[in-house]
């Protein structure tokens, strides 16, 4: 494997190369401004959000919508948006971190996020000179409210299946919008829609923007949903509903396209907004266990509940590792286009584009990390955390939507791995080459090199391995498989666990390594190592669990038994006093009564 | 109207607080700080609104070393126009005061405003030593100020009840809850921040009266008996009688 520091990590190269520390970013690195704006989103959910979300989550009729307007006031929905359409031009990074801190706010998070993000986005980077100044500077202070309408009732996963018709009427003035969709949020509310639909008999869709005043549309009431019940879901019908030419977004048949991209961009945003949920509710179930006393002490006393408390704090460190690795890599991936003369609404669609496997892979991990946390969070509350009156119930409940919507996990399973092939397959990432030295490496004597000089050098060690791991099981998943792999998903969905697996706890080391190597080993990153080797420790056991269960599936005989091998040696780390581990992490949430990172 | 506002560097509330040198010294490592509520909420946010209402400026005012420069710049984030750092730590009351009234003697404010107490020392002292010092009226407490003309009419809560006070200008005030509602910083003043004035004064030279000698923090409550290994016959009776368990 190379190491070279200069030039930066390519999308989905993590699993042939090597990253060097100090071209990461890590959390601790924002600047004063950037935690000043943190501080404005918290502050912000802290007084009209989290004080308010019973009355949120009975639809309270123009509250949420205030809402909007009232963040949108503070700038916050601007904070990417070029200065000319009234925003303030903050980078990627910054964008994230919003999104994160205004994560934690349950119902509200997802509809100012569906605004910020889906409902805007389209116009900003497809839209005309004319529609980018209609819309979106009201769109940036809140004023108008936005919405994505892609899904219908007979496609989701499948979106450009979707029936939603536009004709050109006959003078050529105005398209004909017919059809139905569903699922939309802020549907109830939103002043323009971005619609998806095909026009005439075209294969692809096209994407209008479309103003909810517009005759023609109605609306179904309020679906009534398992969580997040604060947030305004919608089937929308347009029954001939007249919109302009010039409402035309982007290109005819660049619709799916649009929708994709702006998706990519939906899910690592919607990884730093779970991280923020994370947080906060994790921080709840610290305080509670705290505070709830049995058999004479606080229930935070007992291995059982530490252990929980430990687990959640690794996995949200490591999540937040990796959701900030990759938004720095999407952020000099913009720069670098930008500098090469590409706008900046295409500079960023292909910044994040470039890193589309990342977006997919944080998506299923922080959709998942939220919900174990929200999970052992109802269990740390025990009964109390079953009533509707405990803040864990609704977190619980908030929670699920996550790993359904901006792609299911399934989809963005297969996606991940898709797109790793199809670069392999393209050139543009070299996996052959690698994948048969692993096999060649299966043959040969094992090479067990000379003992690691350090902490972090044998936890390099490991994820190396961990990619050897991939690349052996992949590699020959494919050469046997071949065309039929595509068919077989629960090798994907296996192969793509084992590639999240590994970059999560590659961020998390690379994290604390660069930490410790600017500040020294303080206390905090000690217990930030802890973290890691915790992380690292469970991630192996996962690739080791689903390698087997891929491998048996596909292989058999000598082969078998030399990849089972290969695997065992891939997976084999020291022991690992993992129970000490996690007392040593949660003792310090403990003490300090809140998630401390 | 020319306001001058205090602001105080605290930790955040949620801290948790330890002590190092021999207990002599609040230990800042791993901190988060935070402008001193009432200085932020109350004072700082109430000297906008009149400035807004009557014209003016409002500059900050901080007895602190560079580490201050973040909560300064969040008051700065929020509104105030400038702001000004003596550069010396606060380490005793009087010594602040003096340093404040210094500054302040022929700046020409019409009024000088502090928080009732700060959330770290809670000593609530500087506001009127420095008023002392300047020889101004000082109204300590407020829950309302209005201004009218060349006096302020101010609200305080008193035991039982309120008192309300009119008092003329220039004057020295310090701010209770209700004075004003929390302004949370915009894009727009945190962006403006970094480009407004943060003076740094050279501190002048002044008397320290009082020492720290030891912190401490509460007793933590007792919830483990320590039993000597040697002594199983105790465990026993403790099991069976207090916990009840065997």
């Amino acid at each position: 494997m190379i190491k070279e520091k200069k030039e930066a990590l390519k999308g989905g190269e993590f699993l042939i190369r090597e990253t060097d520390p100090n071209d990461i970013f890590t959390p601790e690195e924002f600047d004063e401004e950037q935690q000043m704006i943190a501080e404005t989103c918290e502050t912000f959910l802290q007084q009209e959000v989290l004080t308010r979300l019973d009355e949120i989550d009975s639809m309270q009729k123009g509250l949420m919508p205030s809402l909007i307007e009232k963040v949108g006031e503070l700038g916050v929905l601007g904070v990417s948006i070029p200065e000319e359409y009234g925003g303030f031009n903050k980078n990627f990074v910054t964008s994230m971190l919003t999104a994160e801190r205004l994560g934690a706010g349950y119902s509200f998070s997802v509809a100012v996020s569906a605004h910020a993000g889906i409902g805007t986005l389209p116009i900003l980077y497809y839209g005309t000179e004319e529609q980018k100044s209609k819309y979106i500077p009201k769109l940036a202070s809140g004023e108008y409210k936005g919405a994505y309408c892609l899904t219908e009732p007979g496609s989701g996963s499948d979106a450009n299946s979707g029936k939603t018709k536009a004709t050109l009427n006959a003078d050529g003035s105005k398209y004909i919008l017919n059809g139905q969709k569903m699922w939309i949020t802020n549907g109830g509310f939103a002043d323009v829609f971005t619609v998806f639909a095909k026009i005439d008999e075209d294969e692809n869709l096209s994407a209008f923007i479309v103003d909810a005043s517009s005759e023609g549309i109605t609306l179904n009431p309020e679906e009534k949903k398992m969580g997040i019940k604060g947030s305004s879901t919608c089937q929308i019908f347009f029954n001939n509903v007249e919109v302009p030419v010039e409402n035309l977004l982007g290109q005819r048949n660049e619709g799916f396209k649009i929708a994709l991209n702006i998706l990519n961009i939906g899910r690592i945003k919607l990884a730093g907004a779970v991280i923020g949920g994370a947080k906060g509710t994790l921080t709840e179930a610290i305080r509670y266990a705290n505070e709830r006393n049995q058999f004479g002490r606080p229930i935070s006393k007992y291995g059982a509940i530490r252990q929980k408390i430990a687990k959640m704090s690794y996995k949200t460190f490591a999540c937040e590792s990796a959701v900030y690795r990759a938004s720095q890599n999407i952020e000099d991936r913009i720069a670098s286009f930008e500098v090469e003369g590409m706008s900046k609404s295409e500079a960023v669609l292909k910044g994040i584009e470039a890193y589309a496997i990342e977006c997919a892979m944080l998506k299923v991990h922080g959709s998942e990390v939220l919900d174990y946390v929200a999970d052992e969070s109802v269990q740390i509350f025990g009964g109390m955390g079953y009533s509707a009156e405990s803040s864990v119930e609704r977190a619980y409940r908030d929670s699920r939507i996550n790993r359904i919507f901006e792609g299911t996990n399934e989809i963005n399973r297969m996606l991940t791995v898709d797109m790793m092939l199809k670069k392999a397959m393209k050139g543009t990432l070299d996996l052959m080459g690698p994948a048969q030295a692993v096999a060649g490496e299966l043959m040969a004597i094992p090479d067990f090199g000379s003992a690691p000089e350090s902490e972090f050098e044998k936890l390099h060690g490991y994820i190396k391995n961990f990619k050897k791991a991939i690349l052996m099981i992949a590699g020959s998943a494919v050469q046997k498989l071949m065309m039929e792999l595509a068919k077989e998903q629960e090798i994907l969905m296996a192969v793509a666990d084992m590639l999240i697996e590994t970059y999560v706890a590659e961020s998390v080391l690379l994290r604390v390594e660069k930490r410790t190597s600017l500040e020294g080993e303080t206390e905090d990153n000690k217990l930030k190592l802890e973290m890691a080797r915790a992380y690292i420790f469970d991630a192996g056991s996962t690739i080791n669990q689903l390698g087997n269960e891929a491998l048996i599936s596909f292989a058999e005989g000598d082969e078998l038994r030399m990849m089972t091998m290969g695997l065992k040696r891939f997976t084999k780390m020291d022991a690992l006093n993992i129970k000490l581990v996690r007392r040593n992490i949660a003792q310090r949430m403990i003490d300090e009564n809140k998630y401390v990172f | 109207m020319k306001i001058l506002v205090a602001i105080s560097k605290v930790p955040d509330s949620t801290s948790k607080i330890s002590f190092k040198d021999n207990n002599t010294q609040f230990d800042e490592a791993g901190i988060q700080f935070i402008v001193n509520p009432y200085d932020e909420w109350y004072a700082l946010v109430r000297a906008l609104e009149l400035k807004e209402n009557l014209g003016g400026a409002v500059t900050t005012i901080t007895v602190g070393e560079a580490n201050a420069d973040p909560v300064i710049r969040k008051a700065l984030a929020i509104g105030a126009d400038d702001a000004v750092r003596i550069d010396a730590e606060p380490v005793d009351a009087l010594f602040t005061a003096n340093q404040i009234a210094s500054f302040a003697r022929d700046k020409g404010y019409d009024l000088i405003m502090f928080g009732k107490e700060t959330i770290n020392y809670n000593g609530s002292q500087v506001g009127a030593m420095a008023a002392g010092l300047l020889d101004l009226p000082y109204v300590s407490n407020a829950s309302s100020l209005e201004v009218s003309g060349s006096s302020a009419r101010l609200e305080r809560d008193i035991q039982g009840g309120s008192q309300v006070i009119d008092v003329d200008l220039p004057a020295v005030i310090s701010a209770s809850k209700g004075m004003a509602e929390q302004r949370i910083p915009n894009m727009k003043g945190i962006m403006s921040a970094r480009k407004k004035k943060l003076e740094v004064v050279a501190p002048i030279e002044a008397p320290r009266h009082t020492e720290v000698l030891s912190y401490s923090l509460p007793e933590a409550k007792s919830e483990v008996k320590l039993i000597d290994p040697d002594n199983p016959t105790e465990l026993i009776e403790l099991l069976h009688k207090e916990a009840k368990v065997i």
